[in-house]
């Protein structure tokens, strides 16, 4: 019954979304084939997702998509390997935790592109820079996520771990890591958007010759270059950032559906 | 009473040094086997008396001792039933883990654990549920899958801290005589601590009422009630009649029976 409400909903919202897609499609071919705005600015709609799917093809550009994606990933592997057991201690020891609030928001604010220039001066202009960069800024919501985690552990929860003989290790383990772990994956599902985003900047600024989306596009603004080329690296630039939301939400749903349902109870 | 499980001495608790005491001064003892009930108005430190008793929470003066020895840290064999089940309960476990994670503590064999913990599933009536979570029960199935896991667990000392105050009142009933078959089938030692007047008289051999805090023993009396109890007749008896009402008088005017 519920099932079939759920499936019913999402279909209509499935609908809905491919008619917003349609009408945007639409209007934005009439828009240019009716010359309204100028096409050496907004080429045909039609005319862009026909390039998309050429260059989805190109090897060239595949490892570009390959090379942003790297960067992305070990990015936030990095961050994650930092953050997640500093998270833990940090949201473990109150003292800890105060210590460190002040050095966390003096760096938190700077904004990671800021960094990009002394990351190139440190780092080259390779995939290094990018991964630090990335990391950089993705260590952020982990950190304060898992913190927020580990402090949100339930005392109750933790006394019946302590009450049955368990000894600190054991309820970190058994207690504070697995219901922590929700957040954390919050935090690294947010951080996921944002190393997209830096990836994608630390090319365009960085440059260099190692692929890149980002390295790509910049190639592709010397003059006579096709301006659909731009066009449709920005859509697989996005649709890149759909999916790995659309990945990260549904991991979320698999993995952490008791964390909603039994807050949800409660 | 042959030989005292439990002893509070004296015990003394407050919540910031210098704060008003929660515990003032509490004595009592609990035999071997006995199932003692503590009864006290709302607020008078029942829960922190028995954290004290559990090694969750360090007394300020005084001392508990289990079985002569001092308490400083959670003594093994001790089992403790939360009020809140819902928090007390590992919501990303199914029912079988929840029940089974104490046990991993112990030196026992695969088989051991999985026929404790199928009995013990049993034993409260949830062996259907064992591949369930713990939101997925109601919260009289909840507490079961609690009482269950402290079943498991073979405890000689049972800690429960007003386990069926949050249940509605004929889950609570089934509850209590749930509490005193197990009881009665694994002969631990059992401190009940409840609000519930009719509950700590129709559960106990003993009722330790405590005054409002800083808390001291008002008065501690014995129930004179035959066993296997009854949700029907027992409640009937005189006895029971008039054991209630002599320890509502007590928790109404607290004072009244110290030494």
């Amino acid at each position: 019954m519920t099932v079939g409400r759920g499936v019913r909903r999402s279909s209509r919202r499935t609908l809905r979304g491919l008619t917003g897609g349609l009408v945007l499609f639409v209007g934005l071919e009439v828009l240019t084939r009716a010359e309204l705005v100028s096409p050496t600015y907004l080429p045909p709609a039609s005319a862009v997702v026909a390039t998309t799917l050429a260059i989805l093809v190109d090897p060239e550009f595949l490892q570009a998509v390959a090379g942003t994606l790297a960067g992305w990933g070990l990015g936030l592997i990095v961050a994650s390997a930092i953050a997640i057991p500093l998270g833990l201690v940090l949201g473990w020891s109150w003292r800890g935790y105060r210590a460190s609030t002040t050095a966390i928001e003096l760096l938190r604010p700077i904004p990671s592109v800021a960094l990009i220039p002394l990351a190139i001066l440190l780092l080259g202009r390779g995939l290094d820079m990018r991964v630090a960069l990335v990391a950089y800024a993705s260590l952020w919501p982990i950190l304060l996520n898992t913190i927020y985690g580990v402090r949100d552990v339930d005392p109750v929860a933790r006394d019946t771990a302590r009450a049955f003989g368990f000894g600190t290790l054991a309820t970190l383990r058994r207690v504070s890591l697995p219901s922590a772990a929700p957040f954390m994956y919050t935090g690294v599902r947010v951080a996921a958007a944002v190393a997209l985003i830096v990836a994608i900047s630390a090319e365009l600024v960085g440059g260099g010759s190692t692929p890149g989306i980002g390295t790509w596009m910049l190639e592709r603004t010397q003059p006579g270059v096709d301006r659909e080329l731009m066009y449709a690296g920005i859509v697989v630039a996005g649709l890149l950032g759909l999916g790995i939301d659309i990945l990260m939400l549904a991991g979320e749903r698999r993995l952490f559906g008791w964390h909603h349902r039994m807050r949800s109870v409660s | 009473m042959t030989s005292a499980r439990i002893e509070v001495e004296h015990l003394g608790y407050r919540y910031a040094a210098g704060g008003a005491p929660a515990l003032d001064d509490v004595s009592f003892s609990v035999g071997q086997g006995e199932f003692v009930s503590i009864v006290g108005p709302s607020g008078s430190g029942k829960t922190t008396l028995l954290r004290c008793v559990a090694g969750l929470a360090a007394p300020t003066s005084g001392e508990v001792r289990i079985d002569g020895v001092v308490v400083r840290d959670v003594p093994p064999g001790l089992a403790l039933v939360f009020q809140d089940y819902g928090r007390s309960l590992f919501g990303w476990m199914t029912v079988h883990d929840n029940v089974d994670l104490p046990l991993r503590r112990r030196a026992l064999s695969g088989e051991e654990r999985q026929r404790r913990v199928a009995s013990a599933l049993a034993e409260v009536g949830l062996a259907g549920s064992a591949a369930r979570y713990p939101w997925e029960l109601s919260g009289g199935m909840q507490q079961r899958v609690a009482i269950a896991r402290a079943v498991a667990y073979a405890p000689q000392i049972l800690l429960m801290d007003e386990p069926f105050a949050s249940v509605d009142a004929q889950t609570r009933s089934d509850l209590q005589d749930m509490a005193l078959s197990v009881w009665r089938a694994h002969g631990s030692t059992v401190l009940f601590v409840t609000h519930d007047i009719d509950e700590s008289v129709y559960l106990a051999d003993r009722v330790v009422v405590l005054s409002p805090a800083p808390a001291t023993v008002a008065a501690e009396i014995a129930v004179d009630l035959p066993r296997p109890r009854d949700q029907v007749e027992t409640r009937a008896m005189p006895a029971f009649v008039t054991q209630r009402a002599a320890v509502a008088r007590l928790i109404r005017r607290p004072g009244v029976g110290t030494p």
